[in-house]
């Protein structure tokens, strides 16, 4: 049986933040980002606020109708990328298996060091202590046997609190709480598990996992091991960088789109971004995903495998744009898009030719983008822009310091669930 | 608790050639101060004046106090302070 601990930073921006100013920590405090590129929601709000109705996510001019007096400052994430760092280093004094699941979350697998430093719930006691003390933050610590059930620890009780699930108690803990809670589970796979009536994580891993797979696909499976406590993903040594396994560019847009010919602009902004990193990388991949916010701030993804291998700006916009078209029924508008190109080979990879596609005029695309790049370089990124530009969203993507806020996937190194 | 102010030092410190870095003195206003000795090193959050980072124990003039050593970019050495500033209150 492994040891696997899981341990989240309670409201971690919002904790940095209070740390570091003192005559915020008794007051509703939120940490937001700039309204004027409309980056206008709130990332984390501290304990205080949360109580008053403050939540992740909500528009900065909501949350202060919710909570008057609410205080909300800037992000500053080189402190918080800091402020990570010491943390994983912290982790990384009980095991050299240390996993990060975006910038305030890591899985540990202490399986090894059991023996030297005790107990999976000692250790994990050790570290909610030292973080508090060391750093001034405060960490919920799930203990379990396996990666998903210890993320749900790590959830079940906050702040700053330590829960083990183990082969006794999971039932009580784990089974009796909302299907929604496991990892995985959305607003959508939640909707259909309710229509077979399935509403606990209980009744999930009671379920056959034939007939879920028959109803969700793969990942009911996936799912079913994870409610049952059978899931075997290891947890990656830290430092693992894991392979590039897509490549995409998102951003919400200074304006609600309201228009298809606005979001055509917009697919092909982005995938031109997208087109040069493949490049720079030596990269194509052949499936092409759109995912869609709207302005209620519903996401959607939608993929579709074009069956050769691209990296050329126009066939990513045009394939993205089409995807589109054919799936978003406007209700309401568009907020944000992210064009994102996955299964990827080397680009000098050899691939089946098709019949029904120019290669000649493919290859002239290719110079073509290769060609813009090089204007671009030389004489800046304004210099030379499509035509269709001039008819959508002024959004010339920045180039960024790279930065993994978001959490990556579960699945990053493939299912190893063992489903 | 008792509300401290964070207050940035002029520091001089020795780079030791295992990569410990100890200070030597500090510098409050115009005065300068000797330490005396280091107690203890340890990182630590400094819940008082709002930071974290290396947390020196140090002697001074016969005095306890803590000198904090902000290892970000740049880093930045601080002391916990009450709001009226004057070295004596601080050591």
């Amino acid at each position: 049986m492994r040891t696997i601990l899981h341990s989240d930073a309670n409201c971690f921006y919002a904790s940095v933040e209070m740390l570091h100013h003192p005559e915020f920590r008794d007051v509703p405090m939120a940490v937001g980002g700039d309204p004027e590129t409309r980056h206008g929601i709130i990332l984390t709000a501290n304990y205080i606020a949360k109580r008053r109705g403050v939540r992740t996510g909500s528009a900065l001019w909501e949350a202060k109708e919710t909570c008057p007096g609410l205080v909300i400052l800037p992000p500053d994430y080189d402190q918080y990328l800091r402020f990570s760092r010491y943390l994983r280093e912290l982790y990384g004094e009980y095991t050299d298996r240390v996993e990060a699941f975006g910038l305030d979350e890591c899985w540990m697998d202490a399986s090894e060091s059991c023996g030297i430093k005790g107990d999976g719930e000692k250790i994990a006691k050790e570290i909610n202590r030292r973080v508090k003390k060391e750093l001034g933050i405060t960490v919920s610590v799930g203990v379990s046997w396996n990666k998903i059930f210890a993320k749900f620890g790590s959830d079940y009780r906050k702040p700053d609190a330590v829960t083990c699930v183990t082969g006794e108690n999971y039932r009580q803990i784990v089974w009796k709480q909302p299907v929604s809670e496991l990892l995985y589970v959305g607003r959508s796979t939640s909707a259909k598990l309710k229509r077979l009536g399935i509403t606990t994580i209980g009744e999930l891993a009671e379920s056959n996992p034939d007939f879920l797979y028959a109803y969700l696909g793969k990942m009911g499976r996936t799912l079913s091991v994870f409610a049952n406590g059978e899931d075997r993903t290891p947890v990656s040594f830290a430092g693992e960088a894991p392979a590039v396994k897509s490549v995409g560019n998102g951003m919400t847009m200074p304006y609600d789109l309201r228009t298809d010919e606005e979001v055509r602009v917009s697919c092909y902004m982005l995938a031109e971004n997208v087109a040069r990193r493949l490049r720079e990388n030596g990269l194509a991949g052949d499936v092409i995903e759109i995912y869609t916010r709207d302005s209620e701030l519903r996401g959607r993804t939608c993929q579709h495998r074009i069956g050769i291998p691209t990296n050329i700006s126009g066939e990513i916009a045009e394939e993205a744009f089409r995807l589109f078209r054919e799936n978003y029924c406007w209700k309401n508008p568009v907020r944000g898009i992210c064009v994102r190109v996955s299964d990827l080979t080397g680009e000098k990879q050899p691939y089946q030719l098709s019949i029904f596609q120019n290669e000649a005029a493919r290859r002239k695309q290719r110079i073509m983008d290769r060609t813009v790049e090089n204007i671009r370089r030389r004489f800046g990124d304004d210099s030379i822009r499509r035509g269709l530009m001039a008819f959508g969203p002024d959004i010339t993507p920045r180039k960024r310091k790279e930065q993994v806020i978001h959490p990556l996937s579960y699945f990053q190194k493939g299912n190893l669930s063992g489903a | 608790m008792e509300q401290s102010y964070k207050m940035y030092v002029e520091v001089g410190a020795v780079f030791e050639r295992d990569g410990r870095i100890v200070p030597k003195w500090l510098k409050i206003g115009d005065s300068r101060y000797d330490i005396e000795r280091v107690l203890d090193c340890r990182r630590a959050a400094s819940m008082k004046a709002g930071g974290c980072g290396l947390r020196y124990s140090i002697r001074c003039r016969g005095q306890n106090a803590y000198l904090f050593y902000e290892d970000a970019d740049p880093g930045a050495w601080f002391v916990e302070s009450r709001k009226a500033v004057s070295a004596e209150e601080i050591l």
